[in-house]
């Protein structure tokens, strides 16, 4: 495996996370934050507080550095000004392979998916847990990439493929399993249903809607995809004159007055979101009941486990 | 420090001799490596897996209870909320696929990697005749129809290829020369016939190792650029993209890339000729004592003409090859980033190793022509 692309430094301390400025509040605080290419400024004076356990949406128009912004906060992209603390600590302050103490508590899904395309999806699962965690024995690590890329919705045969063999909606999911890896707190997600049809779009959104309440993740997730936004973001930020005009709910931006936002949330696009999203809520509604009948049965068939 | 995941055992009452498993500490990925493998050699059934001390738990902690539950039929008592549901999550998510690429054992894969290559000869042969064939249909098209001629891509190759690599080839020969002169001065020095090594020098760099020198350069150089150029781009699909632009391929990528390499390969075989001779020259000078100005001249002398006539129809033989080869290594890339490597590395060897046997047979054929 000449080209395994696993063979990094071993992490510092992959155990300890956050500092005592980390209060558990919001794992990413920007203040200040200040990026240029040459003299293209990109963000200027740029503040943003993402909050726990919530998924933000990102949306801005296109080149108006969404993803140079993720990227700053992960550390890939080194700001000109500004602070950026991840649980508490400065990502500005290290260099790209030194922020490895948050390293291991977050997941990053890029755009193009960006798996190794060397390595099977399984493989690809295992590079982070044999970067961080190189005592799980190999059985282990098997079961586990066996079980992520289940989670995310592909069949356990798609583990043992290469990504060429895939399709875009299934790169998708392999490159949210890799992502899973490590069990992390923060998910970053840039443009994830981009490219997908409607239907593909909407299972992976509501994928990640279940994964987030069901693991307990924070997610910042770049979106163009107005169905995601109405559907399963619970605030949205807005990137506009290289600063975040605006953070709220849906309701609460659509009081604004910004030009762009109004321009956004009030065009044809989006209404026909919203009409969407409020269909889509009467039906969970009637299938929530149903689902409440019937999970008495199903837990008694899941009986092996017990609550406290 | 980092804190570990550890577990106590408990033997079970009756004569059943199932044992109850109390597990303490973090049941994090971070956690949970050496705990899982002890888990793992326990050989005794276990009647309940006890969770009520266990700290914090994510997926994988929580695939480990529950694999071990699976496996003895255990009962799993003390879960708090999020342990319930992330046992519940994995559960749902549990799979019996093999993540393996499938493969065979070990003797039917070598006669299937057996059988593989040999088709992929007889496949690989007919693919390099018909994309020899394309190229000449689409070169033959474009000289009916000149304005299809890419006139601005060729010149660009023509200018990778030849004068980017003007002063490598340059070095190279120079370096070359010297040696030649220098060694042959030595051996000959034992008759008595230092003065035939202009000779040496001569006929040898017009006649083979001019060209056959600057080949290896151009192929290392250019070659694996055409492939690594050629393979990226169908990795990117840029290729499709151009087809469904309706730019050939072949036109816009394939042509300028052989033509250059085979207009150039001359003019280098013949520079670097050249050059070798200028070394030869000067190192005479130096060393011998030959004032360079009368070696030069001797060389008018004692080299026949058809020895330059012999290179520079080898030249452009070489260049097709190395274009060809090149060209067509990249046009094969199909699936990973590995593959790109691979391929370029088979279009300096095949180019290289094509150039060095047509050059035996082409000393056959001259010597044969009454020409040596
Ligand atoms: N590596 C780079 N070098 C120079 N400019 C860049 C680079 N990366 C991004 N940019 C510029 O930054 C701006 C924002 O890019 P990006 O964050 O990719 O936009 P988007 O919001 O569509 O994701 C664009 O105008 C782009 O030209
Ligand atoms: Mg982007």
């Amino acid at each position: 495996m000449g080209s395994d692309p696993g063979n990094i430094v071993p992490p510092a301390d992959a155990e300890e996370l956050g500092t005592e400025r980390y209060d558990g509040k919001y794992p990413i605080v920007i203040d200040g934050l200040q990026n240029a290419f040459g003299d293209n400024v990109i963000h200027q004076d740029l503040a943003l507080k993402v909050r726990r356990g919530e998924i933000l949406g990102v949306v801005g128009g296109s080149g108006t550095g969404k993803s140079v912004l993720m990227r700053s906060i992960i550390g890939l992209q080194r700001p000109t000004g500004g602070t950026i603390e991840v649980f508490g600590r400065d990502i500005t302050a290290a260099g790209p392979d030194e922020v490895i103490g948050v390293r291991n508590h977050w997941g990053v899904l890029f755009q193009g998916g960006a798996l190794f395309s060397t390595l099977t999806v399984a493989e690809n699962v295992e590079v982070p847990l044999k970067q961080f965690y190189p005592e799980l024995s190999a059985e282990l690590m098997h079961e586990i990439a066996r079980y992520k890329v289940v989670l995310t919705g592909l069949p356990g045969e798609a583990a043992s493929k290469y990504p060429s063999e895939l399709s875009g909606g299934m790169k998708k999911r392999a490159g949210l399993a890799r992502a899973l890896a490590l069990d992390p707190e923060l998910l970053f997600l840039d443009e994830p249903t981009a490219g997908l049809d409607p239907i593909g779009a909407a299972n992976f959104d509501k994928l990640i809607r279940d994964l987030t309440d069901t693991l307990g993740l924070t997610v910042f997730l770049i979106t163009h995809d107005l169905d995601s936004l109405y559907a399963i973001c619970d605030r949205v930020a807005v990137l506009a004159d290289k600063q975040v005009i605006a953070v709220g709910t849906i309701p609460e931006l659509l009081e604004s007055d910004h030009p762009w936002i109004q321009e956004y949330f009030n065009g044809p696009r989006s209404r026909a979101a919203r009409d969407s999203r409020d269909r889509a809520a009467e039906l969970t509604v009637a299938e929530g009941d149903a689902a409440r009948e019937q999970s008495a049965p199903a837990a008694a068939l899941h009986g092996k486990i017990t609550g406290a | 420090m980092r804190e570990w995941a550890d577990f106590s055992w408990q033997d079970g009452d009756g004569d059943s001799g199932r044992g109850a498993i109390a597990l303490h500490g973090p049941m994090l990925v971070s956690s949970v490596g050496p705990l899982d493998e002890r888990l793992r050699a326990i050989d005794r059934p276990i009647s309940t897996i006890d969770l009520s001390d266990a700290g914090q738990i994510d997926t994988v902690g929580a695939w480990i209870v529950w694999r071990l539950a699976e496996q003895h039929g255990a009962e799993i008592t003390g879960a708090g909320d999020q342990a319930t549901r992330l046992l519940e999550v994995v559960q749902g998510a549990q799979s019996s696929a093999d993540i393996r690429p499938q493969q065979l054992g070990m003797p039917m894969r070598a006669l299937e990697d057996f059988g593989r290559f040999m088709v992929g000869l007889g496949h690989g042969t007919l693919r390099v005749i018909a994309f020899l064939g394309a190229i000449v249909l689409s070169f033959g098209g474009m000289i009916r129809h000149p304005r299809r001629i890419r006139g601005r891509a060729i010149v660009r190759q023509m200018e990778l290829v030849g004068v980017a690599s003007l002063p490598i080839v340059g070095l190279m020969s120079f370096l070359i020369g010297i040696v030649i002169a220098q060694q042959g001065a030595a051996q000959l020095s034992q008759f008595g016939a230092e003065s035939l090594s202009v000779n040496l020098v001569g006929r040898l760099t017009l006649r083979e190792l001019g060209v056959l020198m600057t080949a290896i350069m151009v192929a290392g150089r250019s070659g694996s650029a055409f492939a690594a150029q050629l393979g990226t781009m169908k990795l990117t699909e840029e290729i499709d993209a151009m087809r469904t632009i309706g730019v050939a391929p072949m036109e816009a990528l394939i042509i300028p890339r052989i033509l250059a390499s085979v207009l150039m390969m001359p003019l280098l075989g013949f520079y670097a000729s050249v050059i070798a001779i200028l070394g030869g020259a000067v190192i005479s000078d130096v060393t011998l004592g030959v004032p360079a100005v009368s070696f030069l001249l001797r060389i008018r002398e004692v080299v026949p003409v058809y020895d330059l006539y012999i290179g520079l129809i080898k030249a452009p033989v070489f260049g097709l090859i190395i274009g060809l080869a090149g060209c067509y290594q990249g046009m094969q890339v199909e699936g990973n980033a590995e593959e790109v490597g691979l391929r370029t590395t088979q279009a300096v060897v095949q180019a290289i190793f094509m150039v060095i046997v047509l050059d035996a047979f082409f000393a056959v054929f001259f010597s044969n022509l009454g020409w040596n």
